[in-house]
């Protein structure tokens, strides 16, 4: 059942390849065999180049449905890439990359069209002519149904990265697609945003892939991190602290550190 | 080892008081800071923007009334002033006016349709731009004024060579800006409207088009600008109506004072087809916060 919302982010080269060339019901047949759990995100042997350079290296990564990933890594290791790629906005891929047909992307700028006011932003590209109520209760859902009517850009960072949310929540993805959504925010609206992503995700369980070089970030959210280097995950680790979690926990600041250790920061210097 | 808290047993010094320093402060000159409002000048601006023209005015009219300007050179303010009231009164000014708006109207409506026509057949496909882009780039390049004698030859002496060199004239503006506004259009938002699932007329209607409006809209301003001087070249051959005939054949009486009527007329019209745009603007690109209306 899992497997047909599925569809495969077709590489554009290896369309005529003997491996991908069925289409996405018969395609799904030998995905069961490989995949004995249904996977909201099935990735193997991704492999993404730059110039022959593979910035992601047969890859790997399997996220099950309404499980919230984080994915750490160094700037450049290639993890935005794998979350456009999962986003479908870059093709030129080898592998298997099997995604839910519903996804959405929230990006780190909030990418509204400033010549569309904000709940016509959040119906954009929903089929059929959906109703304004529609956009009004994912506005409220984000705590913005008071900006409605408002312009994009006489929108605060923090209210535009919210209608960015209710943007993505409005077309009921299976999967979540979030590019360091906070990284642009000041401190205390990065809280909020960070204690409203994790609400949201309770409420609609849906699967998370977040990207982020927050490691705090990272622990406090997710059920599972990821570490990206040298274009593969380097290293996972599970997250089994209870929600809704507290920072100044020592197991918490414990994760921190191993964490932090993984992606080459000396958190031995900071506790001198 | 390095210590960045006080150690806990030192004890609560006031730093406020420095009762350790036995010197008496020495007293600091102090100076009022003045709002910048109180040291403005009483005269407001508008009236001191507008001293300059009307000093230029009253120089103008003392010179023609002393005889030091003659009326064959360049008419007196006043003079002038007393022609545009009698132009005005027989009707011949308004009718000359009608015959070139409606000239300008004409060129201007087939030139933004060649234009904006041109500009998104290359700035929405490749092979629009291969086909069109070339071409359109080379004969920009033309002078357009210089084509009004093969203008004649081809359409005759009557309104279709005049409307023909303000279409002319206009086209290349509009290509111009309303194809840079295609091609400027941020990525990230066409990427943006893609992962949202728009087909691609949908992106070129919610995002390519609404993204090149604002070039769009320059390049109408500078095309009404461009209508305005094709108008003046077009209407100096062969005219026997409209402000440039009228021009024309007051220039042959020496007659100063229409010119200058004349002349005044085209300001005035520059000016309304400038009001139009920025209206149009201002209603266009509501979204843009600088046109919030203020």
């Amino acid at each position: 059942m899992a497997t047909d919302v599925h569809r495969p982010v077709s590489p554009r080269a290896a369309q005529a390849g003997p491996t991908t060339q069925a289409g996405p019901t018969t395609q799904a047949v030998p995905v069961p065999q490989a995949v004995p759990v249904p996977q909201a995100v099935h990735v193997d042997g991704l492999t993404r180049s730059f110039d022959g350079r593979a910035v992601i290296d047969r890859l790997r990564l399997d996220v099950r449905p309404g499980e919230f990933v984080a994915l750490l890594g160094r700037s450049g290791c290639g993890k935005s890439t794998l979350l456009r790629i999962l986003a479908g906005l870059d093709r030129d891929i080898e592998g298997t990359v099997l995604v839910p047909r519903r996804k959405a992307v929230a990006f780190q700028a909030p990418r509204l069209m400033p010549w569309k006011k904000v709940w016509r932003n959040v119906l954009l590209g929903l089929p059929g002519k959906p109703d304004r109520a529609v956009a009004e209760r994912a506005l409220k859902e984000v705590g913005l149904d008071h900006r409605t009517d408002a312009w994009p850009k006489t929108l605060s960072g923090g209210e535009a990265q919210r209608a960015s949310l209710a943007r993505a929540l409005v077309r009921e993805p299976d999967l979540l697609l979030l590019d360091e959504p906070f990284g642009a925010l000041d401190a205390l609206t990065r809280i909020k945003a960070q204690r409203l992503v994790g609400e949201l995700w309770q409420r609609r369980g849906c699967a998370v892939l977040l990207v982020t070089h927050d490691v705090e970030e990272a622990v406090l959210l997710a059920d599972r991190v990821l570490v990206m280097d040298d274009g593969v995950i380097a290293h996972e680790q599970r997250i089994d602290l209870d929600r809704p979690r507290d920072i100044t926990d020592p197991r918490f600041a414990e994760l921190r550190a191993g964490l932090l250790e993984r992606l080459g920061v000396d958190t031995a210097a900071e506790a001198a | 080892m390095s210590i960045s808290h006080a150690p806990p047993d030192s004890p609560k010094t006031d730093i406020s008081v420095k009762s350790d320093l036995e010197q008496p402060v020495s007293a600091v000159e102090v100076v009022p800071l003045l709002p910048a409002s109180s040291r403005r000048t009483r005269v407001p601006r508008w009236l001191r923007r507008t001293a300059g023209p009307v000093l230029l005015l009253l120089l103008w009219q003392l010179l023609s009334s002393t005889g030091a300007l003659t009326a064959d050179v360049l008419a007196s303010p006043g003079r002038i002033a007393q022609v545009g009231g009698d132009l005005i009164a027989d009707g011949s000014l308004a009718s000359a006016m009608g015959t070139s708006l409606q000239r300008v109207a004409a060129g201007l409506a087939l030139g933004t349709l060649v234009g904006t026509g041109l500009a998104l057949v290359s700035g929405l496909f490749r092979v629009g731009e291969d086909l069109v882009d070339a071409p359109v780039q080379m004969l920009r390049t033309v002078p357009f004024v210089g084509l009004i004698p093969l203008f004649i030859i081809w359409f005759g002496i009557g309104e279709a060579p005049k409307v023909a060199i303000i279409t002319l004239g206009v086209t290349f503006p509009l290509y111009l800006n309303v194809y840079a506004g295609i091609r400027g259009v941020d990525t990230q938002l066409i990427e943006a409207g893609e992962s949202l699932g728009l087909s691609r007329w949908g992106l070129v209607r919610h995002v390519v088009l609404p993204g090149a409006l604002p070039g769009a809209l320059t390049g109408l301003r500078y095309s009404l600008g461009i209508a305005w001087l094709a108008l003046v070249f077009a209407e100096q051959v062969n005219a026997d109506s409209g402000i440039g005939f009228l021009m024309v054949q007051a220039r042959d009486f020496l007659r100063t004072d229409v010119i200058v009527v004349c002349l005044i007329v085209y300001a005035f019209l520059g000016l309304l087809a400038d009001f139009v745009v920025r209206s149009l603007e201002r209603l266009l690109l509501q979204w843009r916060p600088t046109f919030t209306g203020r």
